[in-house]
């Protein structure tokens, strides 16, 4: 199996051309691109203004003048879930930068440098996982203000040791690899080596766990705003929706299962994107029939 | 009857076909070589004697074992018979057991899976067995984790496992080529030994034909999944009558054709090692107590000239690779001095040791792992110019890897390929082309050939020799084989516990040894001329 193979263009198609012929891949991107198109589009356009309250249409159930139905003030429900989207991915999305700008650089430069400072810096590590995440997101919420930003600042700090240690332990594998030894009898210095084949080579993990980390941020984000600490009123967000429903789960059942189903199916989305991407990125896995 | 009659056996795994109309048999007490190069389909057929192929291989044909059909077999069957009546030994000791469990723990798991029996009486029986295979439970308890053990001794692990209910048939996959060959001889003594004791049928697979014919009686050829030549070991290396049977002979007594090439005496050396030591720093046993540094390289002083080859040759773990990467500057030494070119290497910073980091490159043993799997072979064979003092315009670059390629023997529009594109010869071409790109003085090559079969091994040593030849490069060879060192080098420097025991003309040392550590090598190296005529012999 290991010989000489004709899958150069197999090879050399880009990444996207190969993860477009795996299934769970294509199901995870269509749905999440689904969930951001409606997010953008509601900068634009939304069925229904969220922010004007008709009482008269209160809490009615799904129909074809309100596709997902309204809530307790009349407004209409998918209007929400559109603009309740868009503060979502933000948050986990700048989150996940946040974690994986500061995390990767720190995870890398541990596993090059080791010694004393890997030593330091992995048990500063340990003791922000110490803290448990959401609990110190409360914390950090409530010393600075509820608020998205606060939001974004609280799960982006939680996600910074998730992406150092995931970097340190795949470059620390790689660096007793015979090519990196080979870069360096090329006289290449750790940060070019790091940069040339190490972070091509863990890119694979960083990815699968970055959509693993935006999933998580989007449930994080939904715990905060359902405790009234992420995006603030007028503002909607699937996770305050879920907390205004409970009151209501026997008259209007919808009101929880809508933002509730948005929020799964968007993780799952996310997942199947994971999964896709490592299964493509994997060259073991790669030319497999 | 025989104790396993393959009858045209062929195998495909998905569209591909594996193995066409095999037929082998092996008789009780017999042992049969199965000898082929990778992708011949040898470890194929004894996944189909275990039934233990990958998902989509459907077979044809009929494989008997004791007179029963296993292709028609249920699964709870198979189950039964494999590691009672059938065992198997793998070739990486290093993955066959498991990290967690200790060795006692391992050998009565299949005792008492089999026989039922309570833990005290598999314990008992695991000890014997262990004790058979040479590791006596007064220095090897069962209580040991497979980490504890050296790669020769978890080996004899292994082969208690798949001995300890005195299988019927023993299969071998390529059981030594993890070892080297001073253990490679002890291993091979022991399963005859176990063969000739429980009138075990053994498989031999094997890419080496010197193994073979050291142990099998008969010996079975595959190429391509198919039947080259079959029978008695001894009569079917010599007649040769199967062209590719004289082929893999041909290439396994190779000796490229090489001019000595004994450089000026009385210049100055190439290489000055001098006392150089490397202490690692081992865990201490207690908090109070002092921890004694292992010492991996012990006062090694050597030097070699410009354009000679020079072998180093030791068994795993006597300090030559660690030496390699003290002189490579990529491991510090403890003590000592190296030279190159008359200067001081030792102890310089990456900037000032990059003129003779141009001047000194490496190839590595294994093929697969010397490349990043995700850059195409222009950057990787053009990595080392890094180290030019004026970078090469993108055409330069293109040029110089072209004309690299093409010195080892390949296309110069192979460098928009990616690693896994090649096959293991042809990667091996490409760490040459990667190591002379330069035009290096020096070229560290620690165990270059070993991982490759026998005719891609004479093509590669080929190569070498023609490289010293036409651009002068001088060679460090790390290696445990002596065949590889007699064939490509001027001079030999053994190495053993870290220290170097004995140097001299590399036929000199090999035909005269005085060290014990160089009789031991030379004794234990498998040579094929050399088991033929013992066959020969024994059968007048």
């Amino acid at each position: 199996m290991n010989g000489p193979t004709s899958h150069a263009t197999a090879a050399e198609a880009g990444f996207f051309a190969r993860a477009f012929t795996n299934r769970s891949f294509v199901i995870g991107f269509c749905v999440t691109a689904i969930i951001a198109a409606m997010a953008l589009l509601s900068f634009f356009w939304t069925p229904y203004d969220v922010t004007r309250l008709i009482v008269a249409d209160r809490m009615q159930p799904p129909s074809s003048a309100h596709l997902l139905g309204t809530d307790q003030f009349g407004r209409d429900m998918l209007s929400m879930i559109m603009v309740g989207a868009r503060n979502s991915i933000a948050v986990a999305l700048v989150a996940v930068g946040i974690g994986m700008g500061l995390g990767v650089p720190l995870g890398c430069w541990a596993a090059a440098r080791g010694g004393i400072l890997d030593e330091v810096l992995m048990r500063f590590n340990d003791l922000v996982f110490a803290f448990p995440a959401l609990l110190s997101a409360i914390m950090i919420t409530a010393i600075f203000g509820p608020g998205a930003i606060n939001a974004i600042i609280a799960i982006g700090i939680f996600n910074i040791p998730v992406f150092a240690r995931v970097s340190r332990a795949g470059a620390l594998a790689l660096w007793p690899r015979e090519f990196i030894l080979a870069a360096r009898a090329a006289g290449k210095g750790k940060a070019l080596i790091t940069v040339e084949h190490i972070l091509p080579n863990i890119a694979n993990l960083l990815l699968v766990q970055g959509t693993i980390q935006f999933a998580l941020g989007i449930l994080a984000e939904a715990g905060l705003s359902y405790l009234g600490l992420g995006a603030q009123p007028p503002m909607p967000s699937w996770g305050r929706m879920l907390f205004d429903a409970q009151t209501r789960m026997v008259v209007a059942p919808y009101l929880a299962i809508v933002p509730g189903m948005a929020i799964v199916i968007t993780v799952l989305a996310l997942n199947l994107i994971g999964d896709g991407i490592s299964d493509t990125l994997d060259p073991k896995l790669r030319r497999r029939p | 009857m025989s104790l396993l009659e393959i009858e045209n056996l062929s195998l495909d795994i998905g569209a591909q076909p594996i193995l066409k109309g095999v037929d082998l048999s092996i008789e009780a007490g017999e042992v049969l070589g199965l000898v082929g190069e990778s992708g011949s389909g040898k470890s194929m057929t004894a996944l189909t004697v275990m039934q233990l192929l990958p998902e989509p291989a459907r077979t044809t044909g009929s494989v008997r074992f004791n007179g029963s059909d296993i292709l028609a077999m249920s699964e709870e069957r198979m189950c039964e018979l494999r590691g009672d009546d059938i065992g198997m030994v793998f070739q990486e000791p290093m993955t066959a057991l498991n990290p967690l469990k200790t060795i006692g723990e391992q050998v009565a798991e299949g005792i008492r899976w089999h026989t039922g029996a309570n833990r005290k009486d598999a314990e008992t029986l695991a000890q014997k067995m262990l004790e058979r295979v040479g590791l006596p439970a007064a220095m090897f308890p069962l209580s040991r984790y497979p980490h504890e053990l050296s790669g020769g001794q978890r080996q004899r692990v292994v082969i208690a496992i798949a001995c300890a209910l005195k299988p019927k048939l023993l299969i071998a996959d390529e059981p030594t080529t993890a070892l080297d060959v001073v253990l490679q001889a002890q291993i091979l003594d022991l399963l005859r030994d176990l063969v000739d004791e429980n009138r075990m049928g053994l498989l031999l697979i094997s890419h080496d034909l010197a193994v073979v014919t050291e142990v099998a009686d008969r010996i079975t050829i595959l190429r391509g999944g198919e039947v080259m030549e079959a029978g008695d070991t001894a009569q079917t290396l010599s007649a040769q009558a199967h062209p590719y049977t004289r082929q893999l002979t041909l290439a396994s007594m190779h000796v490229p054709s090489r001019v000595n090439t004994q450089s000026l005496i009385g210049a100055e050396p190439l290489l000055d090692v001098r006392g150089v030591t490397r202490d690692y720093p081992v865990r201490r046993r207690s908090l109070f107590a002092k921890s004694e540094p292992f010492r991996a390289v012990d006062h090694v002083s050597f030097s070699m000239n410009a354009a000679q080859s020079v072998a180093l040759v030791g068994r795993s773990g006597c300090g030559k690779s660690t030496l390699a990467r003290i002189i490579l500057a990529l491991d510090e030494p403890s003590a000592g001095a190296i030279a190159f070119r008359g200067e001081q290497i030792t102890g310089l910073d990456q900037t000032a040791m990059r003129p003779a980091r141009r001047d000194m490159q490496v190839i590595f043993q294994d093929p697969y792992g010397s490349f990043d799997p995700r850059q195409r072979v222009e950057r990787l064979v053009a990595e080392p110019l890094h180290l030019l003092d004026k970078r090469p315009t993108g055409a330069e670059r293109r040029d110089m890897v072209a004309t690299a390629l093409h010195e080892v023997g390949l296309q110069s529009n192979d460098m928009h390929k990616y690693p896994h594109e090649f096959s293991g010869g042809q990667r091996q071409r490409l760490s040459i082309a990667r190591a002379i790109i330069t035009r290096p003085k020096l070229i560290i090559a620690d165990e270059p050939v070993s991982a490759l079969d026998v005719s891609i091994r004479a093509q590669i040593l080929d190569l070498l020799a023609d490289l010293n030849q036409r651009l002068g490069i001088a060679y460090l060879f790390i290696t445990h084989d002596l065949t590889v060192a007699r064939a490509i080098t001027d001079e030999v420097l053994v190495m053993e516990g870290g220290m170097i025991v004995e140097t001299g003309k590399t036929a000199e040392v090999l035909s005269h040894p005085r060290s014990a550590a160089a009789r031991a090598l030379v004794d234990a190296a498998p040579d094929l001329r050399r088991a033929l005529a013992r066959r020969m012999q024994e059968q007048g």
